[in-house]
């Protein structure tokens, strides 16, 4: 009875129509030791889907957690810095205005103090002008090189030419 | 999606994709490489596997596409010799000697099968998935699936029978 009903479920099998649990049946039947001999040959094929189905992956994955770069943050702490750069850069600046409109509050006082400083600047200037009178001395000498022309005109007188 | 919980996913199917690999490729090495990348990539898609429906039909799919896109890529071409077990082609001796050992010939014989009918007959008859899973991890429809199965069944049965009449009838 048990032989008629696998070689039922064999041609069911072989057509393609068994469901999992009848195919299920067929492989106990045929892995068992009690197999019928003219059904022998469909035992290696069932043996050998057993086998394979303890075939094991061994081989590792590497799993990496690969962080990716968030530009978020830095982008906000780089937006903040510019915005405190041009916040704290406007005392600076009022500061030298300051020093450039000078420190005296009394207009007289700073006549006084830049008619100081422009008589200083134009002792000074003389002083170097002075120095430089000594230039005529040159020109004296250059001029007496004038009396040369006289001495080419005497030799040429001699020579005719 | 912490290491863990991907290992919590994978694990169970992982096997399976291995197996399919290998009898779409042959060469275990091979095998090995292409779940390798599956994985891999699964793991990089990580954020979208909450999406997929179903993660093992969706990861046996990819495998059936990655190892038919490597079968086709140049790289495949070096890979002949592993294909054609040639070890198993050698003198009359050992082919006797084979003749005894039949589960072997069972490999040998769905090694020489088409791809498609490798990949049904290992997805159903070793991996026991529906034929709708099946269906769908192939891109077929519920009958092709049966009738190609029911081919490589009665191909295999033939061939068999063939091996163990060889010399007697």
């Amino acid at each position: 009875m048990v032989l008629n009903n696998i070689e039922k479920l064999l041609e069911k099998y072989e057509n393609g129509e068994t469901s999992l649990k009848e195919e299920q049946v067929l492989k106990n039947y045929f892995t068992s030791d009690t197999v019928a001999p003219h059904l022998e040959i469909y035992k290696p094929m069932f043996d050998y889907f057993l086998v394979n189905q303890q075939e094991q992956f061994t081989k590792d994955v590497p799993l990496k957690t690969k962080r990716t770069f968030n530009y978020k943050w830095p982008s906000v702490a780089a937006v903040a810095v510019l915005v405190l750069g041009f916040y704290f850069k406007e005392p600076i600046v009022s500061s030298y205005k300051e020093y450039a409109y000078g420190t005296y509050s009394e207009p007289e006082k700073a006549l006084n103090e830049v008619t100081k400083s422009l008589a200083m600047i134009s002792q000074s200037f003389n002083k170097g002008a002075s120095t430089v009178g000594y230039l005529d001395e040159v020109n004296k000498g250059a001029s007496t090189l004038g009396y040369l022309n006289e001495i080419d005109n005497a030799t040429s007188i001699i020579f005719k030419n | 999606m912490t290491q863990a919980e991907f290992l919590n996913i994978v694990m169970p199917f992982k096997d399976k994709v291995f197996r399919l690999a290998k009898r779409i490729l042959i060469s275990t090495e091979e095998a090995e490489d292409a779940t390798q990348e599956v994985l891999l990539k699964l793991w990089k898609n990580k954020i979208k596997i909450a999406e997929y429906k179903n993660v093992e039909a969706f990861s046996m799919t990819m495998t059936k596409n990655f190892c038919f896109d490597k079968l086709k890529s140049k790289q495949a071409q070096n890979l002949k010799i592993v294909h054609s077990n040639y070890e198993e082609k050698g003198t009359p001796l050992q082919k006797q000697i084979e003749l005894s050992d039949s589960v072997n010939w069972v490999a040998k014989i769905i090694t020489e099968l088409p791809e498609q009918q490798r990949m049904i007959i290992q997805l159903r008859d070793i991996e026991e998935y529906d034929y709708d899973e099946i269906a769908k991890m192939l891109d077929m429809n519920n009958t092709a699936v049966r009738v190609n199965l029911s081919r490589a069944r009665k191909t295999i049965r033939e061939k068999l029978t063939n091996t163990h009449n060889y010399g007697i009838k």
